[in-house]
């Protein structure tokens, strides 16, 4: 019978995360680590490090998008529900990517 | 009332059923009251009479082509008329019928019921949702006005960015809107499906309805966002000149064709799904029976909508897109057809054993059988990479599409109105002009569309004012069932406007169905419930109906 | 009785007692939610479905970086070399600080500091038209350069680098007229992401306005956050479109003839 259970805010069901407050000295951490990330990509860009280069810099975007994510966006203290969604948006994103990439990637192996 | 719990066959008395005093169509008054309302179920209503009108609109540039098309020579427009004529079909029966047809009348009307709550998650939203709908409307209404758009549905470039001197960016304007109408509309039933779901209303509870919805409503959030900023591209290209898709300034064509089926071909599953969740809703009440399969025909859905990302450039085959990349897409194109297959599969083993009746919606069902069987077959020839350099770009494929989005959602649509409308309004449609307008329908329609398979396997090309003598005899033939397609199509609208006023009236469960909707009046209160329901039960569950029937009959009597 | 369903509960239900002892009712408790946690969790669920379609609408530009950029690599370089690095870098720190500060009003609003909330409220908005006011000198730049995608449209800074008067040298590699041709592909992804972005930025600056104009009457900090909530997801997400433009458009090879 535990289906009859009223449950209102799905306390028993996943879909549900408490509210968590996040400090104004973990946002003080992010907005540095973030000014550091920014820091980090211009100088990287002035180093010749060759196909190194745009990887060091999407990686430390990547890394300064998914600390803004988890911690201004409170993902990490969200319910799988969020972290899910968030989840799909990437892949829809990366599906579009790659299927389209297929077809550009390999135009130029030429016919059969 | 005498009913053996395993089967229910009679239909209940409508001779004693009375109109509920206080319902939702009464209980404001006024045109602002309409205007301004966050009720779901007015909002359905808005956006059926809306879409309605949009309908006939598509539904008289249909009547053109097909009558210029009587002829072999262009005697009745001229070939850039024509142009715009079937440009402006497409658009308006694509965008502005199609996509909202069955989600933002029966999907905005019904899930909030279905799942037990009072609205969808968020009703302004929804609101709002109608209004862009009609912004878009307008802006089409104005491309028209100003003298039409030619570039065909597709807004391929770099015609629509360089060759025509139309209202390209007026109809974009018009679909970037019409676009955000449908993601705001599938946000909603997404957070409605998450987050409202009664008491007791697990996952595999709900109906397969449901289950149809959510995943046309992922792929309305994930897909036409894409569709948006092409069209903005396309719009940017037309007025100051960026180059993305501009050969001549090194863009690329193809990249359009990419972003735009991108989110096309999804959205050639958004206009299907909703009308198989109707279907699903349909059979299981017609054959008294759980639709065989629940599971697997829940999971279809959102397979669809899974796999429904990964073949767009089945579009594209012959437009120059890699060898390779085009083998991937054929062999993915087949895998999407499988899910639709279990449906129809699973669909057919309801039926099976079932007490089937033949009240108009389960002829319009049976229609939907036949005509989207046939329409997803020959997809699947078109998704065969030799077999679709043939046969692209020919009637065949005007024919594949109009079998699927007529035959399948359209008459999904008209069945789940027919279905619904005791529910929406607390009266009966006459049965008998129904029951009349369903089979003309369904001639009209193979009549109609069965000649262009014909047609395009001869090679005749689609989008053309003109064809060979030789072709006539079918094209005539085609013209013939496009005009017994408008009767059966314009009778609805007269015997559904007449039952209004003068149709019996229905009771809360005339169809002796098991949804949450049809355990509460017919037409529902603003509020919907009473009191929160509590679910104890699984979606098509007879027994739990009959055995509920029989108390009330008990306590009542 | 007719709209009973099976087994009906009244609405004062055991759960929603022990709700009293945290929440007392608010005024912007809609009828059609059981409780408000629903509500909330409802409105971010549904903040993040639209942030989804927002990454799928960049998605498509991004895409279209991606595969220009490698089809013409060398006039991606000349062009992103044109771009003031200083300028995008400022504009960088801008745009994390304004998200900084729109965290901190959210927590403002969390623990019910109506003053503090308008405060962070207002730097946000400040550090927003400080972006704004820089993008807006930079386009200013292309414009005076010809480098905006049309008519006018001008290649030959690309085909004949100016001289550098210290070295004597090219300051850029000269670059083919029909390669020079595609920086035009650069610039065209350039104004359209950024001006995507910055069309962002305007409609998050209105909406701040409205929201500080309620947050100063009060009206977010009595525990009714989820507005401002679900205001923040939306700057930040216009932020992360940011973190990723500044390192793809600004700084794709920075030293050429090093
Ligand atoms: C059951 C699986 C399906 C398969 C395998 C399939 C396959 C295809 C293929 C390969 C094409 C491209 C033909 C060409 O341009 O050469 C096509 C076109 C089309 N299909 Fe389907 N299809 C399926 C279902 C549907 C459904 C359910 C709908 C709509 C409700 C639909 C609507 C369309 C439309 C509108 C076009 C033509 C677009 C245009 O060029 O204007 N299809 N289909
Ligand atoms: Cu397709």
């Amino acid at each position: 019978m535990s289906d009859a259970y009223h449950d209102p805010s799905n306390v028993t069901n996943p879909e549900h995360a408490d509210h968590h407050i996040v400090t104004p000295l973990q946002y003080c951490m992010v907005f540095g680590a973030l000014l550091i990330g920014t820091l980090v990509t211009v100088l990287a860009a002035d180093i010749d490090l060759g196909v190194l280069n745009p990887v060091i810099a999407l990686g430390i975007a990547c890394t300064k998008a998914v600390i803004v994510i988890l911690f201004f966006m409170h993902v990490k203290y969200q319910s799988k529900l969020i972290k899910m969604t968030v989840g799909a948006g990437f892949f829809t994103f990366i599906v579009l990517i790659t299927m389209t990439l297929s077809d550009y990637m390999s135009r130029a192996w030429g016919l059969w | 009332m005498s009913t053996t719990s395993s089967t229910i066959i009679n239909l209940p008395d409508q001779r004693t059923a009375t109109l509920p005093k206080r319902n939702y169509l009464n209980n404001e008054h006024g045109l602002l009251s309409w205007l301004l309302t966050g009720d779901h179920k007015r909002i359905a209503i808005l956006y059926l009479i809306s879409i309605t009108f949009f309908f006939f609109i598509g539904g008289v540039f249909a009547g053109l082509i097909r009558l210029e098309l009587l002829t072999p020579q262009p005697d009745l427009m001229a070939s850039d008329t024509y142009n715009k004529m079937f440009s402006m079909h497409g658009i308006v029966m694509i965008f502005l019928f199609l996509v909202p047809s069955v989600p933002a009348t029966l999907g905005n009307f019904l899930i909030p019921i279905m799942l037990g709550t009072r609205d969808l998650a968020f009703p302004k939203i929804n609101l709002l949702s109608w209004y862009l709908y009609l912004a878009g409307g307008t802006f089409t209404l104005a491309a028209l006005i100003f003298g039409g758009v030619d570039t065909g549905w597709t807004f391929t470039t770099p015609l629509s960015t360089h060759y025509l001197n139309t209202n390209v960016v007026t109809a974009a304007t018009a679909i970037f809107i019409a676009g955000f109408s449908s993601i705001f509309t599938g946000l909603n039933f997404i957070v409605t499906i998450h987050r409202m779901r009664a008491p007791g209303m697990t996952w595999f509870r709900m109906p397969l309805f449901v289950w149809a919805h959510y995943a046309a409503s992922v792929l309305m959030v994930l897909g036409t966002p894409v569709l948006a900023i092409t069209i903005v591209l396309v719009a940017l290209e037309r007025t100051i000149g960026i180059g993305v898709f501009d050969p001549t300034k090194g863009g690329d064509p193809l990249l359009f064709q990419h972003l735009f089926w991108f989110y096309s071909h999804p959205a050639v599953y958004i206009m299907i799904l909703p009308g198989m969740g109707v279907i699903s809703e349909i059979v299981s009440t017609f054959s008294r029976k759980r639709v065989f399969g629940y599971t697997a025909v829940a999971f279809s859905s959102v397979a669809i909508a899974l796999f429904g990302f990964f073949v767009w450039a089945h579009h594209m085959f012959i437009m120059g897109v890699s060898n390779y990349s085009a083998l991937v897409f054929s062999l993915l194109t087949m895998l999407v057809a499988v899910p639709s297959a279990i449906k129809i599969f699973n669909w057919a083993f309801t039926l099976q054993k079932g007490s089937i009746t033949f009240e108009t919606p389960m002829l319009y069902a049976f229609a939907f059988f036949g005509l989207f069987t046939i329409g997803g077959m020959t997809g699947v020839f078109l998704g065969a990479l030799g077999m679709d350099i043939h046969l692209t770009e020919t009637y065949f494929i005007v024919a594949h599409f109009h079998y699927v989005m007529v035959g399948g959602m359209l008459m999904a649509f008209l069945g789940g109105i027919h279905f619904w409308w005791p529910k929406m309004t607390g009266r009966m449609y006459p049965e008998s002009f129904s029951k009349l307008s369903a089979v003309t329908s369904f001639i009209g329609f193979n009549l109609t569309f069965m000649p262009q398979f014909i047609l395009g396997y001869l090679g005749m090309p689609r989008r053309y004012h003109a064809y060979p003598a030789e072709y006539q005899v079918l094209n005539v033939l085609s013209t013939a069932g496009a005009t017994v397609l408008g009767v059966g199509f314009l009778l609805p609208l007269l015997y559904l406007t007449w039952s209004l006023r003068y149709g019996a009236i229905a009771g809360n469960n005339p169809w002796q169905a098991t949804g949450l909707e049809w355990q509460i009046q017919s037409p529902p209160l603003t509020e919907n419930f009473i009191e929160t329901p509590i679910v104890d039960h699984e979606a098509y569950d007879y027994e739990w109906l009959a055995h509920k029937t029989q108390q009330e009959v008990t306590t009542v009597g | 009785m007719d709209n009973a369903v099976v087994v009906t509960h009244p609405h004062t239900h055991e759960t929603a007692v022990h709700e009293e002892h945290h929440h007392v009712a608010l005024p912007q408790h809609r009828h059609h939610f059981e409780t408000e946690e629903q509500q909330r969790e409802a409105g971010t669920f549904g903040m993040w479905l639209f942030l989804l379609t927002e990454i799928m609408f960049f998605g498509g530009l991004f895409f279209a970086y991606l595969l220009y950029r490698n089809w013409y690599y060398d006039a991606f370089v000349s062009a992103s070399n044109q771009l003031n690095v200083t300028l995008g870098a400022i504009n960088t720190v801008i745009l994390i600080g304004s998200g900084f500060f729109m965290a901190l009003g959210v927590w403002a609003a969390e623990v019910r500091k109506r003053s503090l909330l308008v405060l962070f409220l207002v730097l946000t908005t400040v550090l927003g038209f400080a972006f704004l006011g820089i993008k807006y000198v930079e386009y200013h730049e292309k414009w005076e350069k010809h480098h905006i995608p049309g008519e006018h449209f001008d290649i030959s800074e690309f085909v004949n680098p100016p001289i550098d008067a210290k070295t004597g040298k090219a300051s850029e590699k000269p670059l083919a007229p029909d390669m020079a041709q595609k920086t035009q592909v650069f610039f065209s992804l350039y104004f359209a992401m950024t001006g995507m972005h910055a069309v962002h930025m305007i409609i998050g600056i209105v909406l701040l306005f409205w929201l500080t104009w309620r947050a100063y009457y009060g009206e977010f900090s009595s525990g009714y956050v989820a507005p401002i909530e679900n205001f923040g997801l939306y700057w930040h997400f216009v932020d992360i479109v940011w973190l990723f433009l500044f390192p793809l458009l600004y700084l794709i090879n920075r030293h050429p003839l090093k």
